[in-house]
């Protein structure tokens, strides 16, 4: 049942997203490496996309078939990446 | 009760570790997954075009933030209000699901209006003064394709939520109904936060 387990800390979670969001804007306009910049920005847009997945979507109170469902497009798309990137050249 | 009811009992296969609590639920997730290899599809496809491009305008600037920002605000605010739909209709809270997801397709109208307006200004103005258009330069075709791809779905979203309020309003639909379409608009809601990092913040 949907309702088993205990209700997450919706608002909580909200909070998280809405700092990483404004943390994100900040970042661009550091005087630091361009690397860094990236490194930082794709860690929290995958953290809070995490977020979402597993409170807001209930990932992880759900049982191990849905997450194996959920993996399973971004596999792909890093199979994606490796097959495609030596055909580009900046 | 209906034969097809009747033959759903019958086949319905024993409980293992891989049974899914709810076919509904498990239905979604197929779905999500495919749409996210769409999703995927575009987003890598961007990232390799942009990386092999000799010039790429700077998007913070040469879109804007401020009002993508909001945006982003915006959806992630009506994906609060639809967990707490989903809570609120679990506990038989009619009134509280109906303001709840009421305030959840009016912030995704709000987002496709601020979307519509966005468009408008670049198409019109932005773009035009950094010499870039759909057809023109591949910062605009990746753009538009991505965005509009996303547009769609939270448009398909918005109807597909109301349709769940007028069902629930009638009470046609519950608590598991609920829970299904907030999986598809939290989904919409994660592909934007990737949106807005990948194409409009790096």
């Amino acid at each position: 049942m949907a309702t088993a387990h205990k209700e997450p800390n919706y608002i909580g979670v909200f909070w998280w997203l809405l700092a990483l969001t404004i943390i994100e804007i900040a970042v661009i306009y550091m005087p630091v490496a361009r690397l860094i910049i990236v490194i930082l920005l794709v860690g929290m847009a995958l953290t809070k996309a995490a977020l979402v997945a597993l409170y807001f979507m209930h990932l992880r109170f759900e049982r191990v078939t849905l997450g194996v469902i959920a993996i399973t497009p971004l596999v792909l798309c890093l199979f994606l990446i490796l097959m495609l990137s030596p055909d580009i050249r900046p | 009760m209906s034969e097809a009811a009747v033959m759903h009992q019958t086949v319905e296969p024993a409980e293992s570790p891989l049974t899914p609590e709810s076919w509904g639920k498990l239905g979604m997730w197929l779905f999500l997954a495919g749409d996210a290899m769409s999703f995927g599809g575009l987003i890598v496809g961007y990232g390799l075009l942009r990386y092999a491009s000799p010039t790429w305008p700077v998007p913070s600037q040469a879109l804007g933030i401020n009002l993508t920002a909001f945006m982003t605000f915006l959806l992630i605010c009506s994906s609060v209000t639809m967990v707490l739909a989903l809570s609120a209709v679990t506990k038989g809270n009619r009134a509280g699901l109906k303001k709840f997801l009421g305030l959840t397709i009016l912030g995704g109208a709000a987002f496709l209006g601020l979307q519509a307006y966005e468009w408008t200004h670049l198409i019109t103005a932005r773009l035009p003064e950094i010499g870039v258009s759909f057809s023109t330069h591949l910062f605009a075709t990746t753009f538009f394709v991505l965005t509009g791809f996303h547009g769609m779905h939270v448009t398909g979203g918005v109807i597909y939520n109301s349709c769940v309020l007028a069902a629930c309003l009638r009470g046609r639909y519950g608590a598991k109904h609920v829970e299904i379409a907030g999986l598809y608009w939290h989904f919409v809601d994660l592909v934007w936060i990737l949106i807005f990092t990948f194409v409009y913040l790096l």
